[in-house]
């Protein structure tokens, strides 16, 4: 059996344990095993009404009303303790930070390897498996080899599919014996950003500048571009060490990753921590006064220039467009 | 109040990756090393904690002796302390990481941890597992919370939030409690070469790290960086003269005016 870790809001299925649930099947019919799935929350029985399309045979539904808020702990504990239960060959989770954190307690408390950030996994006695390093400027092949398998599947780097048959899901609920401690820690309140306008992750357009910006007054300009592009400002970590932009900012590996269909590059080298995190993005248009820059070889259109006429220039043309 | 920073030493690299011909390792002959962002700023929160409540701060890592480097640099952003876990270069697993740093921060302090505050980054910059800090968490009975974007200590308790889609989720850890911090925490601080001079001056302690015995595991068979497919960018011109080609390529092109 494939266990899978579902996280939802209010009873509806997260995109990434979607997408964790398709790596699942696949190694779930790889070695025709059943597919089973875990959840938490009085809510998550509704589950069993929209991963039956996923093949999903089995859902364990852990109720216990103090799982309606977030523990980590009592979460990975569940697990652990279904574990025991049903000795699935794997565990795979979302690659969210949830996931991560709680298949981690999972792997600590059965002494069990644990494969984080996987793209592909093929099954077998051990599995051979590619994960990403370098937040997916690198790849690795590598085995994992442990009785019960437990796999994180990376982010948003394939589309959920639905099994060939729908199944019917049969909840079932599971009541494992969780003690005051497992409740150590747990979210204690959710705080709503007061934040307006669009976010760097989900922008359509975004315009990026990095140290060849030159100063925090100069962003003026593109937030000007940004604007008449209906798209929000970006930046490199040189900009954000300046101290020009906050680091909410910040597009690469250690900052937001954006998927929009226009990033315009302004300033930037193209440094790997800072591509991986504009990968999503459908085209690239670089502005950059060395013509050498490495962005010139990533980006899909340039402007060999000085930011500070160019981004001007183009804002008063816009302007005309109108 | 005393707090420990784990870090790791990485490659500072650049504009490309390039592995060494056995594709076990990126080839680093020509790269410098650094403290990962999300550790630089466990570092900086360690020193601000420990400044703050009259405390003691420590950076700690697993590595070859090499990581004195980052250690020391540690040392020069005012860490007090700094401890190395000296191995002989290998890649460690985490879960042989992870049961070393646990033996070495309960070793001199029997049961009861000496600290109060444990940071890790969220997940190493390199090989990022993102599982070495619950599992130190855990062999050391603490509670963890991991993503950490800002932290603040009040009465003897940690509150932690993380981001989360449309706001943050806040949580209150008591003391002493691990986490998994992320870089935008807070502006790691530059060190003077005043202090970097200094740093060169401390010493650094030094202990074997013990691994323990563990079945199985992940094994790395080889690395892979993956091809750009794409080749040069086309090129719509040079300075203010290319914007007419911009413009049309925004409107016919891309359809985004
Ligand atoms: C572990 C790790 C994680 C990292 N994570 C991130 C991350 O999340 N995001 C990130 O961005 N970086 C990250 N970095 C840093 C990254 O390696 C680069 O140092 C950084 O992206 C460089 O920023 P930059 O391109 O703005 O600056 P530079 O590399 O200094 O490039 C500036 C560019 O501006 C051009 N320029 C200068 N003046 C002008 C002008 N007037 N008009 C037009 N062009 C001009 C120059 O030709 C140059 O190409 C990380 C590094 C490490 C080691």
């Amino acid at each position: 059996m494939i266990l899978s870790l579902v996280e939802h809001a209010g009873g509806r299925p997260e995109e990434t344990s979607l997408e964790a649930l398709t790596l699942a099947r696949e190694l779930a019919t790889a070695t025709d095993a059943a597919l089973e799935a875990v959840a938490f929350g009085a809510e998550s029985a509704a589950l069993g009404e929209k991963i039956g399309d996923y093949g999903v045979e089995t859902l364990h539904h852990v109720g216990d009303e103090r799982l309606d808020t977030y523990a980590p702990e009592a979460w990975a504990e569940s697990i652990a303790q279904l574990l025991d239960a049903t000795d699935p060959e794997a565990v795979v989770a979302p690659g969210t930070d949830r996931g991560q954190e709680v298949l981690a307690h999972v792997g600590a408390r059965r002494d069990l390897p644990m494969a984080a950030n996987c793209l592909d996994v093929e099954a077998g006695d051990v599995y051979e498996l590619s994960r990403q390093r370098w937040g997916g400027s690198l790849v690795e092949h590598a085995c994992l080899d442990s009785d019960t398998k437990l796999v994180t599947v990376a982010e948003h780097e394939f589309s959920p599919e639905t099994a060939a048959e729908p199944t019917d899901t049969s909840v079932q609920p599971f009541e494992p014996s969780l003690d005051e401690s497992a409740f150590r820690v747990t979210v204690d309140r959710v705080e709503e950003s007061d934040e307006t306008g669009v976010s760097l992750g989900e922008a359509r357009v975004v315009v990026g500048g990095g140290r060849g910006v030159g100063d925090p007054e100069d962003y003026d300009k593109l937030e000007t571009l940004a604007d008449s592009l209906s798209g929000t400002v970006g930046a490199s970590r040189a900009a954000v060490n300046e101290g020009w932009r906050p680091h909410d900012d910040q597009i690469g590996q250690t900052g937001t990753k954006i998927s929009p269909d226009l990033y315009v590059a302004c300033g930037i080298s193209g440094a790997v921590q800072h591509m991986v995190g504009c990968k999503g993005a459908d085209n690239i248009l670089a502005i950059n006064t060395d013509p050498e820059a490495a962005i010139m070889q990533k980006a899909d259109y340039a402007v060999v220039g000085d930011l500070h006429e160019v981004v001007p220039e183009l804002n008063d043309a816009l302007a005309d467009e109108r | 109040m005393d707090t420990v920073a784990c870090i790791k030493r990485v490659p500072d690299t650049g504009a490309k990756l390039t592995l060494t011909d056995d594709e076990q390792e990126i080839d680093t002959s020509h790269l410098g090393f650094t403290i990962s962002p999300h550790e630089e700023c466990a570092v900086e929160e360690a020193i601000q904690v420990a400044d703050d409540h009259d405390g003691t701060a420590t950076v700690m890592s697993l590595g070859s002796v090499d990581a004195d480097e980052q250690l020391r640099t540690g040392l020069a952003m005012t860490a007090d302390e700094a401890t190395l876990l000296e191995t002989d270069g290998e890649e460690w697993r985490p879960r042989e990481t992870a049961a070393a740093l646990a033996d070495a921060l309960s070793a001199d302090s029997g049961t009861d941890p000496e600290f109060d505050l444990l940071l890790f980054g969220n997940e190493s910059a390199d090989v990022a597992n993102h599982q070495v800090g619950v599992r130190v968490a855990e062999r050391l009975d603490m509670p963890f919370v991991a993503g950490v974007s800002d932290l603040t200590i009040e009465d003897g308790i940690a509150v932690a939030e993380r981001d989360v889609t449309g706001g943050t989720e806040v949580y209150e850890l008591d003391l002493p409690a691990a986490v998994g911090v992320k870089e935008g925490l807070n502006q790691p601080r530059y060190a003077s070469m005043r202090a970097k001079m200094q740093a060169r001056k401390q010493s650094i302690g030094r202990q074997d790290p013990v691994a323990g015995e563990f079945d199985g595991g992940i094994e790395k068979v080889r690395l892979e960086a993956p091809e750009s497919t794409e080749g040069a960018a086309e090129v719509l011109g040079e300075g203010p003269d290319a914007v007419p080609a911009v413009v049309d390529l925004l409107r016919d092109d891309l359809e985004v005016i």
